[in-house]
């Protein structure tokens, strides 16, 4: 009999299909990394060019656009393998569900959170932010983003095959966003009245922590209660 | 085709002390709890607005506009307790895979928001006077804005999911994941509040607290207690009551 | 083949199966040990489906236990998993990855190298020569299906449960997966299935399961 396949063999294979499932529809990765774009784009429409403004106005505008941006990509986190059956074949892996599920929300955020953290600086210089202002909030992005996928994946799995899950998703997983949001935000605002964002920056750490450890768990219990 | 009382039964013929968790015993035994729980609500909840609006002394600060308290606090107090009690049932169902625990957890949703949206209300008419605008971003204030959205988003799975057994498993682990949040949430709001230096004037630290005050928000919350109890009970009741001609129905094809 | 070995057994004792609010089966018992094919026969509603899934661990019954070797198959979960090969109602292919892909995914899932030699090999004698590096998508619904039936030749699970194999399959493949699981059988494994065709198995132990008398 062949040997078994390690964990760790596992678990970059299923990381490794979602990205190229991913590669191969381009077109809804790059869909998101637009809105967020688009989206920040029309808040100087609305409120008038004035400099100072924007700046002010800047954290909390790039924190909600990031947010709702990683939000909408929500829906396809499962969607599709409960589909075709793929979810079935994982959730009856040798391996522990809750592992794989950590995969698919690590591709999740690599595929639409990554991209923000990077373009989300180009957008600040828009809106005025200063260079340390544009670290902190690529910063609190980087970390805000896979918190947002962990809490985010919840909501997915939940809402796996109801209809109108789009709107169902936001209004489940919109107030538990909302510490990260807090803090994320927060740290952003603390730099620019010249404090230091390490305080927000740790409690976003702290909320990160806890969406890693309880996140994937919840995620595998509701997608064991949507396949049953 | 038959119904599917045979697990309930299963579980009381094997455990005793679960026996109040089968529908069928536990339903008569709400039905005769309910009309005390009514008459308290009502006589405490009477004497605790007397004691609020005649008894408690008039505030320096704040004249007559204070006494809303008395309904604004034991109301978010309760609105706070529901959503976690919601979250026990929700969890004890989940380890239990008990039936009535999912069913209490439903029927104690509507009184949960139901508290929530009264202290939103008094809170703002208490606002009006006292901050000169209906709503001001105050911590506590904010914070119950917030599990009101918790409490409609458990509303929200729970309609659209068709599958009874899905609908409860579903929105009780949507229950406990809020359940978990709702310390860190209230904290990153109270955080938040700090950093923006909101409102400083609130509604818990103004008035110096006699003790006829405490007495009265006390007998109130007794009265709200009831007052819950009474109409969760009737809540649950008329659940199995639906949930058994659906069974029916279904025996009848 | 290596299950004769190893003495396997899955055992359903007064399983109730219930759908919503309804009741599809209930006290339901069986056993099955090395060489058994255990044939699922109902018509639509009656539960089959569900049945199946309860036995490969996706839903938990609602009353009754089931067990493998002797334990419960939901306290075991992975370690039962692994023993495990189901090919449910949906094939479980992804449109966007090729045959190949797909293969390597599911197999990776169970635990199972991959070798993309014979993985090539089995698929070519499925008649999928052609389709080897096409996206799922342009494949026949009988192609997908031969894709997800792959595994059958290229993992050693000792247990097979089937929702429907037949579906969608020409005469040949047919043929072909009857073959196969009588192969599978004789060695020594378990296979439980449904199906709307009328086939005999010749299988050391042949047992019909009606879920509607």
């Amino acid at each position: 009999m062949y040997k078994e396949l390690g964990t760790f063999s596992v678990l970059y294979c299923v990381l490794a299909r979602d990205i190229r499932v991913a590669l191969r529809r381009q077109s809804d990765v790059a869909a998101v990394f637009f809105f967020f774009i688009i989206a920040a784009s029309l808040f100087p429409l609305g409120s008038g060019a004035d400099p100072k403004l924007l700046k002010a106005m800047a954290p909390s505008v790039l924190w909600v656009t990031a947010l709702l941006s990683c939000m909408l990509s929500l829906s396809r986190m499962y969607a599709s393998d409960h589909a075709d059956g793929t979810l079935e074949q994982i959730m009856l892996s040798n391996q522990p569900t809750v592992l794989i599920v950590l995969m698919k929300i690590l591709a999740h955020w690599l595929l639409s959170g990554l991209p923000l953290v990077l373009v989300a600086p180009l957008i600040g210089v828009q809106f005025n932010l200063s260079g340390a202002e544009l670290q902190t909030l690529a910063l609190s992005l980087l970390m805000g983003t896979l918190a947002l996928s962990l809490i985010g994946s919840i909501g997915a799995a939940l809402t796996l095959g109801i209809r109108g899950t789009g709107v169902l998703i936001a209004i489940l997983v919109l107030p538990l966003y909302i510490p990260v949001l807090v803090f994320g935000a927060g740290a952003v605002n603390a730099v620019s009245i010249g404090m230091s964002a390490n305080g927000a920056l740790s409690l976003l750490g702290a909320v990160l922590a806890m969406a890693l450890v309880f996140s994937p768990l919840a995620s595998a219990a509701a997608l064991r209660i949507a396949l049953e | 085709m038959k119904n599917i009382d045979i697990k309930s039964n299963m579980q009381t013929s094997k455990f005793n002390w679960l026996q109040y968790a089968s529908p069928k015993i536990f339903y008569p035994l709400a039905g005769k709890l309910i009309p005390w729980c009514l008459a308290g609500a009502a006589i405490l909840i009477a004497y605790g607005l007397y004691l609020g609006l005649f008894v408690a002394p008039t505030d320096f600060q704040q004249g007559e506009g204070y006494r809303i308290i008395f309904v604004h606090v034991p109301a978010a107090w309760f609105s706070m307790f529901l959503y976690l009690l919601m979250a026990l049932y929700a969890g004890l169902g989940i380890v239990l895979n008990a039936r009535l625990s999912y069913m209490m957890a439903t029927a104690i949703a509507p009184t949960g928001a139901m508290f929530t949206l009264v202290a939103l209300v008094t809170g703002s008419l208490w606002g009006k006077p006292m901050w000169g605008a209906w709503w001001v971003w105050d911590a506590r204030l904010t914070s119950e804005l917030i599990l009101l959205f918790l409490y409609i988003g458990y509303f929200s799975l729970q309609a659209a999911i068709d599958d009874k057994s899905r609908a409860d498993k579903a929105s009780a682990v949507l229950a406990l994941v809020g359940a978990i949040n709702v310390p860190i949430i209230y904290f990153s709001v109270k955080w938040w509040n700090t950093l923006h230096q909101g409102a400083s004037v609130s509604l818990m630290n103004a008035p110096a607290m006699a003790a006829v005050m405490l007495k009265g928000m006390l007998v109130m919350a007794i009265g709200f207690w009831l007052y819950s109890i009474a109409v969760i009970l009737i809540r649950v009741r008329c659940e199995i009551l639906e949930r058994d001609s659906k069974a029916a129905m279904f025996r009848q094809d | 083949m290596v299950f004769l070995a190893n003495q396997y057994a899955l055992t359903a004792e007064h399983v109730v199966g219930v759908r919503g609010e309804r009741l599809l089966f209930e006290k339901l018992n069986f056993k099955c040990s090395n060489g058994t094919v255990l044939y699922l026969q109902g018509a639509n509603g009656t539960g089959k489906t569900t049945l199946l899934r309860t036995l490969c661990g996706l839903s938990k019954p609602y009353a009754g236990s089931i067990s493998w070797c002797g334990e419960n198959i939901n306290s075991l979960a992975e370690e039962y998993y692994k023993h495990v090969l189901y090919i449910g109602h949906l094939p479980g292919i992804k449109e966007d990855l090729t045959a190949l892909e797909n293969l390597q995914f599911s197999m990776a899932l169970s635990g199972t190298p991959f070798h993309l030699l014979q993985a090539t090999e089995v698929l070519k004698m499925l008649g999928l020569a052609r389709g080897l590096n096409l996206p799922t998508r342009m494949l026949s619904q009988g192609q997908k299906r031969r894709v997800a039936l792959a595994r059958l030749w290229l993992q050693d699970s000792p247990l097979w449960v089937l929702d429907e194999p037949f579906t969608a399959l020409d005469v040949a493949a047919t043929e072909l997966l009857k073959k196969k699981i009588e192969t599978f059988a004789n060695a020594g494994g378990m296979v439980i299935m449904t199906t709307h065709q009328e086939v005999i198995i010749d299988a050391p132990n042949f047992i019909q399961l009606r879920l509607d008398s």
